[in-house]
């Protein structure tokens, strides 16, 4: 317990770390900018300064969203729900879980693992995986953006082509399994 | 009595939903900025010109290119979508940005490592091509659908 704490901490903080360095760089090459165009600087700035502002009220709803769906759904209770032979409830239920799931994508893989390592099939995994693309406290924001007509089309778009991805994982699988006869 | 305790117990679990939310966006806000910042920078240096010299309107091969960038890019999706929103802005097409957005969150060449050691290499090899290749066809029916239906 203490060694997974110590380990999450220490991911969280080369994450951290990565995240700084990449708006150190940015800050340098504004820095750049300084000394060859200063006027442009001064644009640059605003442009950024525009688009931040426009932004703020959809980033509030967007961790406002994020706190809800982290109190509704745990990963124990998503381990509840898809066990194996769960036919098209399982299905149905691999892409609602992947598009109510939250957090980093490393948080889900173990868990993953576990499932299939306990039956869980293969297409499930990849359909759970695909539908992670939806996220329903991020689409005030591409909303914003792109429009409720482009969202809700593009999503409806995800969330069938996962379930061909998920049954071609499947077929590919099953005949190496057969070609091999080897336990995945 | 218990159902004080439960209120308490529900109380403090709301607030530490909400406090990992925030942990959790403070975590991506660094990027967002450096993002918002990068762009700044494009939109004032960088002109239509070239933008539409690697865009040119051709549907197959601008929804391929944004699949690409979006497959080697990474991070929170809302990084995603200010990209792709001011891509639409600066000219780039619809298909080219769909594809960016949906290759950001179904491929990850970065994650790939991670997810192959967990998963396994085959299951991870075959899942990241696949959705690559969807990515294409969804952004393509998409826009088309939208397209139709507008």
């Amino acid at each position: 317990m203490k060694f997974k704490k110590e380990k999450n901490t220490k991911k969280s903080s080369k994450n951290l770390y990565y995240n700084f360095s990449f708006l150190i760089v940015v800050v340098i090459l504004y820095i750049v900018l300084f000394f060859l165009k200063p006027d442009k600087l001064i644009n640059s700035l605003y442009a950024s300064w525009d688009i931040f502002v426009s932004i703020i009220p959809v980033l509030i709803l967007v961790i406002f969203l994020m706190g809800i769906s982290n109190y509704l759904l745990k990963p124990k209770k998503v381990l509840k729900y898809l066990g194996k032979k769960s036919g098209f409830k399982g299905w149905f239920l691999a892409a609602l879980f992947g598009i109510l799931s939250h957090g980093s994508i490393y948080i889900w893989y173990p868990l993953l693992k576990d499932l299939k390592e306990h039956g869980m099939r293969t297409g499930l995994v990849a359909v759970f995986l695909y539908n992670r693309a939806i996220k329903i406290p991020l689409l005030p924001i591409m909303i914003f953006y792109f429009g409720i007509y482009f969202v809700t089309i593009l999503c409806i778009y995800m969330i069938v082509a996962s379930i061909p991805q998920g049954k071609i994982i499947e077929i590919i699988e099953d005949k190496y399994i057969g070609r091999r006869g080897e336990n995945v | 009595m218990v159902d004080k305790k439960v209120n308490i117990t529900d109380k403090a679990s709301i607030a530490t939903s909400f406090y990992k939310a925030i942990k959790s966006f403070g975590t991506a806000l660094p990027v967002l900025i450096g993002v918002i910042l990068l762009i700044g920078l494009f939109k004032v240096n960088i002109s239509s010109k070239l933008i539409s010299s690697i865009f040119t309107g051709e549907i197959f091969r601008d929804t391929f290119f944004g699949s690409m960038i979006g497959s080697v890019l990474a991070g929170n999706p809302v990084t995603s979508y200010i990209i792709g929103g001011e891509l639409l802005k600066e000219g780039v097409s619809l298909f080219a940005v769909t594809a960016f957005i949906t290759t950001w969150v179904t491929v990850g060449l970065i994650q790939l490592p991670a997810e192959a050691s967990i998963l396994g290499k085959r299951f991870a090899l075959m899942r990241n091509v696949l959705s690559f290749l969807l990515s294409i066809l969804v952004a393509i029916a998409t826009v088309l659908t939208l397209k139709v239906l507008t």
